[in-house]
């Protein structure tokens, strides 16, 4: 009897995962980068947005979390070969596996964010993490008190330099002899996991005279705010809302919404009808991009200022302020 | 109490590994439920996610052909009674010589690149085990100690080369550019249908050659003679007249070489360019494969096998099952490492017990054993 058992229970076993691997049919994913899903920004940003499809829909879909960097292709592959549509990967990183993999894919849609893959099959989704950083940066400038703001980023990456250009740009609009401190936490992946070393570049930065210092880090730039936090200064957040982490020393976060992204790619990227092969840029104008304001830092952005950044957004909407974009010279020319 | 005969060959190689494998599968089983999922559904998913069709077979021999490799570079210094742990260095930084000739000669045909790429790799893998084995052998510096720093002196250099050196302008991360299909090993799905879309590749064949060579090497050759005599005793094997440092220096380069061989796999056969951390721990599972594979040749390529199959059949866990990942199966591997390695000998005295109960003749040497020391 024992044996009928432990064969029912494998038949059970092989039964259940015929079935899920059947229920997974044609649902999408979404694979999140190095520095883990619950990083509290740019990865779980990507989750929020599959969730929030998920609550709309009542639909199911797959998730993975990136282990190492030389698993992209395999994770890319099982996902393919599995019939997930689409696939979605956030991350600049997958530049290369995504190239190799698309091709031997045609009937999958591929949508990667923050880098650009040029296939007939990928949709890549760009921020115009410049504009954002801009009003952050100008509001930085507002509150400051000691005329010097900081910058800790996380992987010394072209894309965190763009973070900080358009972050540079927006604290000298507002005072031109702001000083400005500018560090990076490493130069692999590592960097996006890394909030110990991401903490002592702001205490750093404070003792060299910063009193707000902006995060553009990810799971790193809890570390920062965790450090302005406990010196009773500044910080602001990045990607996700992080106001809620620290009320009352997150001065605001520079919002990069990856979550109406992948929600948008999980909506319309599965269907060929409706899916948008190419490059789209997303800024402020259409809300990919800006500054979050609620009820956690009410206080401490006043009406005044308010108004500034709010008319300062509108330059940039309209031309009339122009902020430069590191990807154009790979430069920052203040 | 009579002494315990030792265990025929058979069992000695083959039963008590699996006993101690079971082992460990039935305590990992216990790991699953205890975190409230089913075990053998967990054990079916490795099953089939190792083995269960071509792209999951193609999956595990890819990593296996890792695992032989590293496996072969820790059982050549092992018998030589040297422990290399930093075959994750070696690897890593073969990578580089890798790298350098297929990207300097990818506009040719693999054909040329391929052995090129090889010797690259050898030399620098195993150059960056022979200082380690240079300075145990003159400076008394331990190896256990020396390989594993050099492999966090691999890993800066390889941050730095990456960054500074092989990243092209338009990249973001630190990765080379990719190489053009003449400085690309062949995969077998582009002559085997049956595992298409799958990273193993030719180099495969690499780590067969490599197992039968280094049977070869270690047991019907002069040097072998030599290596094991070192192993077993550094001074008979010094007042029999062999330098003992220059063997340890070519053993150690040797074994380097075979680590290096991880790079031709993964970035002349797989990445096809030079990535961050691309050797992915093979290194130590190498010693994990070196221990089960008893440091035979056969030993070493079911052992690379079987982790093969945990690494790939682990990977497939996490799509299979929701709420267990590869954590889990680096759980089984721990525990698989710990019963067959560490405690190896668990099940031993047991075994030799039953064996003489089983066997008549035992059983009656060991009464006359008993009656002649009684009666004297």
């Amino acid at each position: 009897m024992k044996f009928n058992k432990l064969s029912k229970a494998v038949v059970g076993g092989v039964a259940l995962s015929a079935m899920l691997a059947g229920a997974a049919f044609a649902d999408p994913a979404v694979i999140y980068d190095l520095g883990g899903k619950f990083d509290k920004s740019f990865n779980e940003a990507a989750y929020n947005g599959a969730v929030r499809w998920k609550e709309e829909t009542g639909g199911n879909f797959l998730e993975l979390e990136l282990q190492n960097d030389a698993q992209r292709e395999q994770a890319l592959r099982r996902f393919a070969s599995q019939g997930a549509n689409p696939i979605v990967m956030a991350g600049f990183m997958w530049t290369a596996a995504l190239e190799a993999v698309a091709p031997e894919f045609p009937d999958t849609n591929f949508v990667v964010i923050d880098t650009v893959v040029d296939q007939p099959n990928v949709q890549s989704i760009m921020f115009d993490e410049h504009t954002g950083s801009f009003l952050v940066g100008a509001l930085a400038a507002m509150k400051s008190e000691t005329g010097n703001v900081g910058f800790v980023g996380g992987m010394d990456v072209p894309l965190i330099h763009r973070f900080y250009c358009g972050y540079a740009y927006g604290a000298r609009a507002v005072n031109p002899d702001i000083e400005l401190q500018e560090a990076y936490t490493g130069t692999t992946p590592a960097a996006w996991n890394d909030p110990v070393t991401a903490g002592e570049l702001a205490k750093a930065q404070m003792d060299a005279g910063a009193d707000i210092v902006f995060a553009a880090a990810g799971g790193s730039g809890l570390g920062v705010l965790q450090a302005m936090a406990d010196a009773g200064k500044y910080s602001i957040g990045v990607d996700s809302n992080q106001n809620h982490l620290h009320p009352g020393s997150v001065l605001t976060s520079m919002l990069k919404r990856v979550d109406n992204a992948v929600y948008t790619a999980f909506v319309e990227a599965g269907d060929d009808a409706t899916f948008k092969p190419g490059r789209i840029d997303l800024g402020l104008a259409d809300e990919g991009v800006g500054y979050a304001l609620d009820e956690n830092n009410a206080d401490l952005i006043t009406d005044e200022m308010q108004t500034e950044v709010e008319e300062l957004k509108a330059g940039v909407i309209d031309g009339s302020i122009e902020v430069h974009d590191y990807y154009t010279d790979n430069a920052c020319p203040l | 109490m009579s002494a315990l005969r030792p265990l025929p060959r058979w069992a000695d190689i083959a039963l008590l590994p699996l006993l101690n494998l079971l082992l460990a599968f039935a305590v990992s089983g216990l790991v699953v439920l205890m975190i409230g999922q089913n075990p053998l559904l967990a054990m079916w998913a490795i099953v089939t996610g190792s083995f269960g069709n071509g792209f999951n077979i193609g999956y595990t021999l890819y990593y296996a052909t890792n695992f032989v490799f590293t496996g072969l570079a820790v059982a050549v210094a092992a018998h030589a009674s040297l422990f290399n742990i930093g075959g994750n260095g070696q690897a890593y930084i073969a990578g580089l010589g890798v790298a350098i000739v297929c990207l300097a000669l990818d506009q040719t045909h693999w054909l040329l690149v391929a052995p090129l790429a090889m010797i690259a790799a050898a030399v620098f893998g195993g150059f960056w085990a022979f200082i380690p084995g240079y300075l145990q052998a003159k400076r008394g510096s331990h190896v256990v100690i020396t390989t594993i720093m050099f492999n966090f002196i691999a890993a800066a250099i390889m941050v730095y080369m990456l960054n500074r050196v092989f990243k092209p302008a338009n990249v973001m991360g630190p990765e080379s550019r990719t190489f053009a299909p003449g400085g690309r090993l062949p995969k077998l799905g582009e002559f085997v249908p049956f595992l298409q879309h799958t990273p193993v590749n030719l180099s495969i064949f690499v780590a067969i050659l490599a197992l039968i060579a280094i049977y070869i090497l270690i047991w019907h050759t002069k040097f072998g003679y030599a290596l094991r005599a070192l192993g077993h005793n550094p001074t008979a094997s010094r007042y029999a007249g062999m330098s003992n440092s220059r063997i340890i220096m070519i053993v150690m380069a040797m074994s380097g070489a075979l680590a290096g061989m991880v790079a031709l796999n993964e970035v002349m056969g797989v990445q096809n360019r030079l990535v961050l951390d691309f050797v992915a721990e093979a290194g130590f599972v190498g010693i994990a494969v070196a221990l089960m594979g008893r440091n035979h040749p056969i030993g070493i390529a079911l052992a690379a096998l079987l982790f093969g199959a945990l690494y790939q059949g682990g990977n497939e866990l996490q799509y299979v099952i929701q709420g267990l990942d590869r954590n889990m199966v680096v759980i089984i591997q721990a525990l698989v490492i710990l019963f067959t390695g560490a405690m190896e000998g668990l099940f031993r005295p047991g075994l030799q017990f039953t064996f003489m109960l089983l066997s008549p003749e035992q059983k009656a040497e060991a009464v006359a054993r008993e009656t002649a020391s009684s009666e004297s």
